[in-house]
């Protein structure tokens, strides 16, 4: 797009004019996400609490309800409390929303459809929703009242807390996947909807609750939210904001809800791939064209789309059917709760998949790819099966798949193809390319590293190579 | 003319936000305003960390540095910014003081970073097509395995170009020992005693 | 020599941390809040971190491989761990010591003088 911009406009205008285009482009999916968000869950409220919601806006539903909130709110006087610290309390919603807005930078939304393909995603994502807690203090301080103060506290000491769990929460599934790459750990999850992260053992189950938890704690939810518990501090950290600024503040919140949605239906539902594989059936792959392709990753869209509101819809059914948890409640079911569960989920995860190699239920994801080949992504152009069923793929795929890393094209995909568990096999890909008798002598020592009743190092350092020997007699 | 060099522009646009919060941490005299400047300075270093190549590095400081101890921090400013704490101007010697010690300091490092040649340009327009994945190696070398040092002679290996297991572990009972004390030393006394050590 | 087309090299990288861990001294040395102090640490520990990143980054190197490779970002990585032990130690001292005196002024802090 700069390079299109570039003919009309100096260079570097024409890569601002294209930054601000995909940046407009991100904001809207938070901006008008929230809208319907906002509308949602008055509706959601109104029915659990036996009443319509919203019904005169826009026609029977109320469809343009949040419109006229927001034309209320831009039209509300400025107000600043006097005792107020100007600057901190002026940047405290941008703070939060900048955070909250941040993390889109890695979620992927389909296949490869992604603003940055970051290696470490989903450690990015945490970082920096773990940055919006500020906005949060600092509107608590720097309102100058007391009840913002303690609403900020208590907000932010809830916020930290849950940052451990949910980190121990979200390793789980990133250990079975073997990487932190967003994009990758959805394209593991191809095919039906039993190659979903969440059906892999019972451990990942179960974390995935927990994950829920600790997500709904983290962005300051029912039955968690007593930073804007209404009844209690008036409304917490934004008490005196009014007008924009508080619809700022709201954004990020729902913003973070469907972060966190997108990020548990990534890591936990296969993210854009549909419990039945349907782009494939209907040939809406890549490899039929790249209209067909580009059409197969919009449905896949839709359908991540759908997860992360069909989640976002459960935590606001949370919200009004629950009561609301005491900070001292909060507090402990994170400590004696969440921690605990997460920490014996994560070697219950660990134990599974290194325990029971050979069944067929929990099967290292990573040893199913190096047996029947991995189900091909639908974004990526290669000549072979797309979207494949789990088990149905040729062992050709994987064997010219592999036969090109090991033989050094250094592809990123490729080199992350292998399983990652055993210390020998990600040596025998990575470094196979350079040949050296040193590393093959170094791999031996390595042995003790592998999992335990696997086949000795320099057996699995060659099994790649084995792999492309028989690719080539198939072929 | 030249196509701008985008790591450059992103450089030198972190650089100046990181090194000029900085200055105002040392600068500003309400303790607030500086936790403040301390969380935009650090997070610019963040961004730094992510155009030297170290995303895993860049991607701790956000969650840890930022995330967490500065969060800390912060909560520690709100405990004892109280009324006359909260803005607490130095006297004038020890600005002089430590103007001189901080400028010379800066007068031998910046000359001496930019003496050595290797250090001043890179081979190539660091413009990579395809970052190196540095978590894996990362995290394998945390746990024994130096697979970016495969290459190595095992001499040379044997010789002390050794793993992070030991630190590893050191670090995580370190970890352990600082929470517990931490919360012995900030616990809640019982009144009786505070009141009889301010008499 | 135009500083938006010339690639940056180490060396900026390091001038960088070297004003960080200046600002650091200072503000260890002139805060009157122990706070302030504690957060001069902080700037000075990061410093530190820059420059490691920066001499163990392939892509600032001069050749094609860093000069410390990975051990510079282990050695970040542990900085960074050991700068959040040392800043929760440092709190819990301090909050201690407000407790007790009621002030968080270090200049009041001189019970143990003479």
């Amino acid at each position: 797009m700069a390079e299109f911009f570039g003919n009309y406009v100096p260079q570097w205008l024409a890569y601002l004019l294209a930054a601000l285009v995909h940046c407009a482009l991100l904001i809207n999916v938070v901006a008008v996400g929230a809208l319907g968000f906002i509308w949602l869950e008055r509706k959601v409220a109104g029915r659990i609490q036996d009443r319509l919601g919203p019904t005169r806006v826009g026609g029977k539903f109320g469809w343009l309800q949040t419109l006229a909130d927001g034309l209320k709110l831009l039209t509300k006087e400025d107000l600043m409390p006097e005792g107020a610290d100007a600057l901190l309390f002026r940047l405290a919603p941008y703070v939060s929303f900048c955070a909250s807005f941040c993390a889109y930078f890695a979620l992927p939304f389909s296949d490869g459809w992604v603003a940055v393909e970051l290696n470490t995603g989903v450690f990015f994502i945490l970082a920096v929703m773990g940055l919006e807690v500020f906005g949060v203090i600092l509107a608590g301080y720097a309102s100058a009242s007391k009840w913002s103060l303690f609403g900020g506290m208590r907000e932010a000491a809830q916020v930290v807390s849950y940052e451990v769990p949910m980190g121990m929460c979200v390793v789980v599934p990133v250990l079975i996947a073997g990487t932190m790459d967003l994009v990758e750990i959805g394209r593991m999850q191809g095919g039906w909807f039993t190659n979903w992260l969440i059906f892999h053992d019972p451990f990942t189950f179960i974390t995935f609750w927990v994950y829920f938890t600790c997500a709904m704690a983290s962005v300051n939810r029912a039955p968690f939210d007593l930073a804007e518990a209404e009844s209690e501090l008036v409304a917490g950290f934004h008490t005196e904001y009014s007008g924009l600024r508080w619809s700022f503040f709201f954004m990020a919140e729902y913003g973070s809800m469907f972060a966190v949605s997108g990020l548990a239906a990534i890591l936990f539902f296969g993210g854009w791939n549909g419990p039945l594989p349907i782009s494939h059936w209907l040939g809406l792959t890549y490899e039929n064209g790249p209209v067909a392709g580009y059409l197969g990753n919009f449905l896949g869209m839709l359908n991540f789309i759908f997860k992360c509101v069909a989640w976002v819809t459960f935590m606001m059914w949370a919200r009004w059917t629950l009561p609301r948890l005491r900070i001292d409640q909060v507090m402990k079911v994170c400590l004696k709760y969440c921690v605990p569960i997460a920490a014996v989920m994560f070697l219950g995860a660990i134990g599974w998949t290194y325990m029971l190699p050979d069944k067929m239920i929990g099967r290292p994801y990573a040893e199913r790819v190096l047996e029947d080949g991995l189900p091909r992504p639908s974004g990526s152009v290669a000549a072979s099966e797309r979207n494949a069923p789990h088990g149905v793929p040729p062992r050709a795929v994987a064997g010219a798949e592999l036969g090109q890393s090991a033989v050094g094209a250094e592809n990123k995909h490729g080199g992350q193809a292998m399983p990652r568990y055993a210390a020998t096999r990600y040596a025998a890909t990575r470094y196979a390319a350079t040949g050296a008798s040193p590393g093959r002598q170094r791999r031996s020592d390595l042995t003790d590293h592998s999992r335990p009743g696997s086949a000795p190092a320099t057996e699995s350092a060659s099994r790649p190579a084995g792999l492309v020997a028989r690719a080539a007699e198939r072929n | 003319m030249e196509p701008i060099n985008w790591h450059s522009f992103f450089f030198f646009l972190f650089a100046l936000v990181s090194c000029a919060f900085a200055v105002a941490v040392v600068l500003s005299s309400n303790i607030v305003r500086m936790a403040f400047y301390l969380v935009i300075s650090l997070g610019a270093t963040a961004g730094l960390f992510f155009l030297a190549g170290a995303d895993f590095v860049g991607a701790m400081q956000l969650l840890i540095y930022v995330g967490g101890t500065l969060v800390l921090l912060v909560f520690g400013v709100m405990l004892t910014a109280q009324g006359p704490f909260v803005s607490m101007k130095t006297r004038g010697g020890d600005w002089i003081l430590a103007a001189v010690l901080s400028g010379s300091l800066l007068a031998l490092l910046v000359p001496a970073a930019f003496t050595v040649p290797e250090w001043r340009r890179p081979v190539a327009n660091n413009a990579p097509t395809q970052v190196q994945s540095t978590s894996t190696p990362l995290g394998l070398g945390l746990l024994g395995v130096r697979v970016d040092k495969l290459e190595e002679r095992p001499e040379r290996l044997k010789a002390g170009m050794s793993s992070y297991l030991l630190p590893f572990e050191i670090v995580s009972v370190h970890l352990l020992v600082v929470l517990v004390g931490a919360a012995y030393l900030a616990r809640t006394k019982r009144r009786r005693d505070v009141r009889l050590e301010s008499l | 020599m135009n500083p938006l087309t010339d690639p940056v090299g180490v060396s900026h990288f390091m001038a960088v941390g070297a004003l960080m861990f200046v600002s650091g001294v200072v503000c260890m040395a002139a805060k009157r809040n122990a706070l302030g102090v504690l957060m001069g640490v902080e700037l000075v520990l990061n410093g530190a971190n820059v420059n490691f990143v920066a001499l163990s980054s392939p892509l600032l190197s001069a050749s094609g491989t860093s000069g410390l490779g990975l051990d510079g970002q282990f050695i970040a990585l542990f900085v960074i761990v050991l700068a959040a032990a040392e800043a929760a130690v440092a709190l819990a001292i301090t909050l201690n010591f407000y407790n007790n005196h009621a002030t968080i002024d270090v200049d009041r802090a001189d019970e143990l003088k003479g």
